[in-house]
């Protein structure tokens, strides 16, 4: 179970948003709704351990997220603003042991041995979610997964989700666009 | 990720780039070539500075490429992925000063040899100008690494990091240049090899320390 509890976060001097509290259990998601600049980046990055909240904790099973950061990254499936893409790379380089069948779970078989410069934005992207499948990570953290993707990437996409919370992992992910998420908890930013 | 993995997809990225990986290179044998049109070619003068040209060029040389050691994976979102993947950050650190050093370090270090001919110098006490550099161009990429990792995300981290990693790397270059002062004279440069592996030993788990927590706060 992920914790959240009364988590501020500042940006220089400014207050960003807090002090917030929510969980989440197993199995379940979260979305984060408000609007640009309301903070729900920066919450998925303390969220994943790559920041420092200003005041209060974030526990995954009762253990705060911050007392080991690196065994804390390995529970966590993150997808960023930036897709962590090199170009000079084919798409099976990028992704590195296992890529083959990832990539054909997730339609891009084709464009496996292509220099990921080649590819599109959107198919970029595909290539940035392909990461989870590779992870066993019990915690998905999206932000903005679904930019840039078509239709039937999306549903594709909306089974991957569905399969990661039946075996019982998290996912909070925000979005502006509409997401597969069924029975998924909102969580605003005022 | 594993170890190998992140060392692999380094090594295959600085083959890629072709042009890139040989620029420190070309750099370090063209400014040694510089020294005997500026100085005449006399192979007295040439030679008592061959050293000293070697050691400085191969300094400057293995600045070029640290501010892409980490930067493109900063930029492109990579260096979230390395942090998140189970790895302490100061073993990525490690093996990034790893991966530097045999793209950059190790051929400045092949390439000294022929460099040290042209610039005249005796070829009884090359063996000890190459005996010094392998520990120095280690302490290089790892003083660089540290350098490269703390400028991460600053305005003009460019201009900065020579001026951070230039001053750590002053003791590498004096007892490089002394090791083969020594061995020129007649006497035993050991004394000098030592204190650049004693240099290296300390360098080898302290820099990459430092480098890992540089890299967590580049990304916070």
């Amino acid at each position: 179970m992920l914790k959240v509890d009364r988590v501020v976060a500042f940006r220089g001097d400014r207050l960003v948003f807090g002090p917030i509290s929510f969980e989440v259990a197993k199995g379940n998601a979260l979305l984060l709704v408000g609007p640009n600049g309301s903070g729900k980046s920066t919450l998925l990055r303390l969220l994943a351990g790559l920041g420092r909240a200003e005041a209060g904790h974030i526990t995954w099973n009762g253990e705060d997220t911050l007392t080991d950061r690196t065994a804390h990254g390995a529970r966590v499936g993150y997808i960023g603003h930036q897709d962590a893409v090199k170009p000079g790379l084919t798409a099976s380089e990028n992704l590195g042991a296992g890529a083959e069948a990832a990539l054909s779970a997730v339609g891009l078989q084709r464009v496996a041995e292509l220099p990921a410069r080649m590819l599109s934005a959107g198919q970029k992207r595909r290539l940035a979610l392909t990461r989870l499948l590779l992870k066993p990570a019990p915690i998905w953290l999206l932000d903005e997964p679904t930019l840039g993707l078509d239709t039937a990437s999306v549903a594709r996409f909306g089974t991957m989700l569905a399969a990661h919370r039946a075996g019982g992992g998290i996912v909070i992910a925000a979005t502006h666009l509409p997401l597969p998420l069924q029975g998924a908890a909102e969580f605003s930013f005022a | 990720m594993t170890l190998g993995e992140i060392l692999g997809r380094d090594l295959r990225l600085s083959l890629r780039h072709g042009s890139d990986t040989l620029a420190a290179l070309l750099f370090f044998v063209l400014t040694a070539a510089l020294f005997p049109l500026a100085i005449g070619p006399a192979p007295e003068t040439l030679g008592r500075l061959a050293p000293g040209i070697i050691w400085v060029c191969a300094l400057l040389a293995a600045l070029l490429p640290l501010d892409r050691l980490f930067g493109a994976d900063f930029e492109d979102g990579t260096l979230d992925q390395l942090l998140l993947s189970g790895q302490p950050p100061a073993v990525i650190a490690a093996i990034k000063a790893l991966a530097h050093w045999l793209v950059t370090g190790l051929p400045l270090l092949i390439a000294a040899g022929p460099v040290a001919l042209m610039l005249q110098m005796d070829p009884t006490t090359i063996p000890v100008l190459l005996a010094g550099l392998l520990p120095g161009t280690l302490l290089l990429s790892l003083f660089g690494a540290t350098g490269a990792a703390l400028v991460l995300g600053a305005r003009r981290g460019g201009v900065l990091l020579p001026l951070l990693v230039l001053p750590l790397t002053a003791p590498v270059l004096i007892f490089g240049v002394a090791a083969v002062e020594a061995e020129a004279a007649g006497q035993s440069p050991q004394a000098h090899l030592l204190l650049l592996a004693a240099l290296l030993a300390a360098a080898l788990p302290l820099c990459p320390l430092a480098a890992g927590s540089a890299l967590r706060s580049a990304a916070e």
